[in-house]
């Protein structure tokens, strides 16, 4: 019985989470339409939750910028004029995906620069790091004693050999 | 310097998390977003007033002296906060202030008008919420400050309590007269 509740609280949970916000009204009449609409819902960011895009919010706010996406796409504009309405009114916060400008260079090249740095760092320890000097070839008593360990060790591993352990 | 080398990420760590936490010991509201309107001209806006309360409310309003845009509704309790403070602004300081009326039926606002008083010059009627969105709004109630060249010079989001209004209104306002 617990572990049946633990399960339907978990289940609920994941039912729970994000899902479409869409009311039925809000479906366009032209597929092609619709389709370019819930592209750009999913783009577009709910300006009152702020992480839930357009698609997802079920905020009054987000109903309403739904509805200037339709109007728009119904008077013909193209995705990155209805895109433009929007940051021109509420920033380039609204998109979901922050837009290469100057304003985001930090955030788009950060990972680059710490990624070269960082290599960089690497190689150059490394090319500085001083080769290592070639070992001194055995002495005949050394030579002698390895052979000696090493024909040991091939008696240990013959199947019948009992060996030292 | 290799003591140096080996602190540098430590170091660089101990930055990051005084850079992280300068904006959560002062306190600052993440969700509190610069408006993209600074600084540029008033949206274009076209609103019908409210029945019988004379004409709405249009960008042609703005200019020629520094005023207030308000964005309100009869069902927003937080607008019932700052309302004697916006009645106080247009009475003692002389504002004018219009005021968008957001998501709201003409007569609730009407009512609500009545009751509590009526400090705007223009109201605008914006059932559908399209001027709201035009404005860049993130909720109501939302405070504008327009200059006499009718750009938006300065957004506050969230009731206009006597703090707000002495602080960061009056002295924009005195500024910019």
């Amino acid at each position: 019985m617990r572990r049946f509740l633990i399960l339907s609280a978990w289940l609920i949970a994941i039912g729970a989470g994000p899902g479409m916000a869409l009311e039925p009204e809000e479906r366009m009449a032209d597929p092609a339409l619709e389709a370019r609409a819930l592209d750009l819902y999913a783009e577009l960011r709910c300006v009152v939750c702020q992480n839930n895009s357009l698609l997802d919010s079920p905020s009054q706010i987000a109903a309403d910028m739904r509805a200037v996406v339709r109007d728009r796409l119904l008077a013909g504009d193209g995705d990155a004029e209805i895109r433009a309405y929007l940051v021109d009114r509420y920033g380039d916060f609204v998109l979901l995906e922050p837009p290469f400008n100057p304003g985001t260079l930090a955030l788009w090249l950060a990972p680059l620069v710490v990624l070269v740095a960082a290599g960089g760092l690497i190689a150059w320890r490394i090319a500085r790091r001083p080769a290592r000097p070639e070992p001194d070839p055995l002495t005949p008593e050394e030579r002698a004693a390895v052979e000696a360990l090493l024909e040991r060790r091939r008696g240990d591993e013959t199947p019948d050999g009992g060996g030292a352990r | 310097m290799r003591w140096f080398l080996y602190a540098l990420p430590g170091l660089a760590f101990a930055a990051l998390i005084v850079w992280v936490a300068i904006p959560l010991v002062r306190g600052d509201d993440p969700s509190d977003l610069p408006s993209a309107l600074i600084d540029q001209a008033a949206p274009a806006t076209d609103l019908p007033g409210l029945p019988g309360r004379g004409p709405g409310f249009t960008t042609a309003d703005l200019g020629g002296e520094v005023m207030l845009v308000n964005v309100f509704a009869s069902w927003c309790v937080p607008c019932l906060a700052e309302h004697p403070v916006l009645t106080r602004l247009a009475a003692e300081e002389g504002l004018t202030i219009h005021a968008i009326n957001y998501r709201d039926a003409p007569d609730d606002a009407l009512a609500w008008l009545g009751r509590h008083g009526d400090p705007f010059a223009r109201i605008g009627s914006d059932p559908e919420g399209r001027a709201g969105i035009d404005w860049g709004i993130t909720g109501v109630p939302e405070t504008f400050v327009i200059d006499a060249a009718g750009r938006v010079r300065f957004r506050f989001a969230g009731p206009v309590m006597p703090e707000i209004a002495a602080e960061r209104i009056l002295p924009l306002v005195e500024a910019l007269r």
